[in-house]
């Protein structure tokens, strides 16, 4: 049986060393700017904190892989072009990119270095993943949130690279790198600035009843009876109404995560190389727990055991998860 | 040269609605080129693709010039073999709207769509080298980029598209949310999205009219209009000018930003004549100035 990559999540050097000693294959993370699709205040590395991360982790024996993985306009392309020269600089063992002028720049300068493609690509057919490698010599590809295990097993067969599925974490409903929602209401764009739902927009209105509004700067996301705990206000675990739907209703998702424990060995069998847990907006505890639960999982897998599966709902969105796409085409 | 084109009918109109749609624009509306084809959903073609003959010949007989537009999300079979059909297509340009379509194309000349990500020269460069001649840009890049990209797209020889009315399209997904509206799922749709021909809106439980469904897109509530921005595009090096359909007298539209192009008629008037059209979303301007994509600024923008 193939041994798939455990790649984990750093959003600061300290998760870094977290998800290294709990048994990370490999941890992605970026810089503090817009060149990566976490770019939150209080997260990310500085080129020290990068420089100083990589060493950590290649003593132990783990990959980095840098996500710069953001869409640089016009004007502004010397900040990723200088991001991919630390990383090189840095000894960094992949660059996970998004487009089309980063990945060209990673292999005119730097061809001895993986290409990781970004879920921010949004590569879903074997056509686009098949160009990417063509075209870029990109080594493996993280693929979007939709498919089902059949259809990753078909993929496997027609793609001439590696394939990384999220596992766990955060389910993204929109079609990563394709999402301007954030940008239409606060003047900030996920796909240029890294910055999806910003904390600075965010308001929890309380309202006399004791229940409360969430906001997006001024749109209205959600509202909470006061017995219920209110969430995060992002548009699309938001609820809505529409003409036929006068009780507002989750119009696009449930705040929910993703959690496909149950489904390891059958994404091994699939031809899974890599499993990915996102959260790199989490904390230590988060990254330390999930981390090891997985690690423990995979191996119990790989030994040929049952999987040891810790219960990780506590980790979840709203205390609720779901095999997503993975599980059924009627998820669509 | 700058001119405007009419951008693919997004949403599932009828067929005959359709028919009836394209014989008005062929005949009086001042578009140069209109893009044809289903870009959101793979379901949908079967409706009208044979009408898509007679549509073309009418089209041309009043002197526009047809691209066809590719499918958005190419996931499924059906999806790749519709992307495949448009690819090997010889009688007319095509629009790419996936990165899937750049496979095969490389050896004939194509344009890309607004839903690719070309957000910078360095991938104009590229996929400019590699056999594209115009671009179509993402709705959420504000002028200055646009800018950038349209001095750097004179140097490349490719034309450069701005749409300037309609409404944005903010997201797209695998999951269709017209079907989940109706206690659905995409393969058993019952093509409910036929029933909201300007798309299905979406309120927020306060009542503020928010955003508008359309199968798996999603767009914004509001109307891009670029009127009063759209006389400084020309010399920034914009060729062309998209206008999107809507459930509104797009002719009339056509007319009034051709008018507003050859400077027949100030800001002013247009946005009286557009006003007049009574539509049923208030405008936006936000993205072009770099702000909220859903504000509507002023003719005197900071």
């Amino acid at each position: 049986m193939k041994r798939p990559e455990l790649v984990c999540p750093a959003g600061t050097p300290a998760a870094l060393r977290t998800a290294v000693e709990a048994g990370a294959d490999a941890v992605y993370c970026g810089f503090q700017n817009a060149t990566n699709a976490r770019n939150f205040p209080g997260l990310n590395f500085t080129p020290e904190e990068m420089e100083a991360s990589v060493a950590f982790a290649h003593k132990l024996g783990t990959k980095v892989l840098l996500a710069i993985n953001t869409f640089p306009t016009a004007g502004r392309f010397d900040l990723w072009r200088d991001a991919v020269d630390m990383g090189a600089r840095y000894g960094v063992d992949a660059f996970i990119v998004a487009d089309i002028g980063v990945a060209d720049y990673v292999k005119r300068t730097y061809p001895e270095i993986r290409l990781h493609l970004s879920v921010q690509a949004a590569a879903s057919s074997p056509e686009a993943i098949r160009y990417y490698a063509r075209e870029f010599g990109v080594k493996r590809v993280v693929l979007p949130r939709i498919l089902t295990v059949p259809e990753i097993k078909q993929l496997a067969r027609e793609i001439p690279c590696e394939i990384e599925t999220f596992i766990f974490g955060n389910h993204g409903l929109m079609v990563e790198g394709r999402c301007s929602l954030t940008n239409y209401v606060t003047g900030l764009s996920t796909n240029m600035d890294g910055v999806c739902s910003p904390a600075a927009d965010v308001h929890y209105d309380k309202q006399p009843d004791g229940s409360v509004t969430t906001r997006l700067a001024d749109f209205t996301i959600d509202s909470f009876a006061p017995n219920e705990q209110a969430g995060y206000p992002t548009i699309c675990k938001g609820r809505y109404n529409a003409p036929n739907r006068p009780d507002a209703y989750y119009a696009f998702e449930e705040p929910i995560s993703l959690n496909l424990s149950g489904l390891l060995p059958a994404l091994i069998e699939a031809g899974v190389d890599a499993f990915k847990i996102e959260g790199r907006q989490r904390s230590r505890a988060y990254v330390k727990s999930a981390v090891s639960a997985f690690r423990t999982a995979v191996d119990s897998i790989l030994a040929g055991q049952e999987p040891q599966l810790a219960d990780l709902l506590a980790l979840t969105e709203g205390q609720k998860q779901t095999e997503g796409a993975f599980k059924t085409k009627k998820w669509r | 040269m700058q001119s405007l084109t009419l951008g693919p009918i997004i949403y599932h109109w009828k067929p005959e609605e359709r028919i009836d749609f394209y014989a008005r624009i062929a005949d009086e509306a001042p578009v140069e080129t209109v893009y044809l084809g289903e870009v959101i959903c793979s379901k949908r073609t079967p409706y009208f693709e044979k009408d898509y003959p007679d549509i073309i010949e009418r089209l041309e007989r009043g002197g526009k010039k047809v691209v066809l537009s590719s499918l958005t999300e190419v996931v499924l079979k059906r999806e790749r073999d519709m992307l495949a059909a448009i690819c090997e297509t010889e009688d007319h340009e095509i629009e790419i709207n996936n990165t899937a379509g750049l496979l095969d194309v490389a050896a004939r000349p194509h344009r890309v769509g607004p839903l690719m990500n070309i957000y910078n020269e360095e991938t104009m460069r590229y996929l400019a080298n590699k056999g594209a001649t115009h671009f179509s840009l993402p709705v959420e890049l504000p002028a200055t980029v646009v800018g950038e990209m349209a001095k750097a797209a004179k140097d490349f020889g490719v034309g450069i598209e701005v749409q300037v009315f309609g409404r944005a399209s903010l997201a797209v997904s695998a999951r269709c949310y017209h079907a989940r509206a109706h206690q659905r799922t995409k393969d058993n749709c019952q093509f409910v999205c036929e029933e909201d021909p300007d798309g299905m809106p979406l309120k927020t439980v306060t009542g503020q009219s928010f955003l508008t469904i359309n199968g798996i897109q999603t767009l914004s509530h509001s109307y891009i209009n670029l009127i009063e921005e759209v006389v400084d595009m020309p010399s920034m090096g914009v060729t062309h000018f998209r206008l999107m359909p809507q459930q509104v007298d797009m002719v009339e539209v056509a007319k009034i930003f051709a008018d507003r192009l050859s400077a027949r008629i100030d800001g002013a008037e247009a946005k009286a004549r557009l006003d007049e059209l009574s539509m049923s979303a208030p405008f936006s301007n936000g993205f072009w100035h770099g702000k909220q994509g859903q504000r509507q600024f002023g003719p005197k923008v900071a």
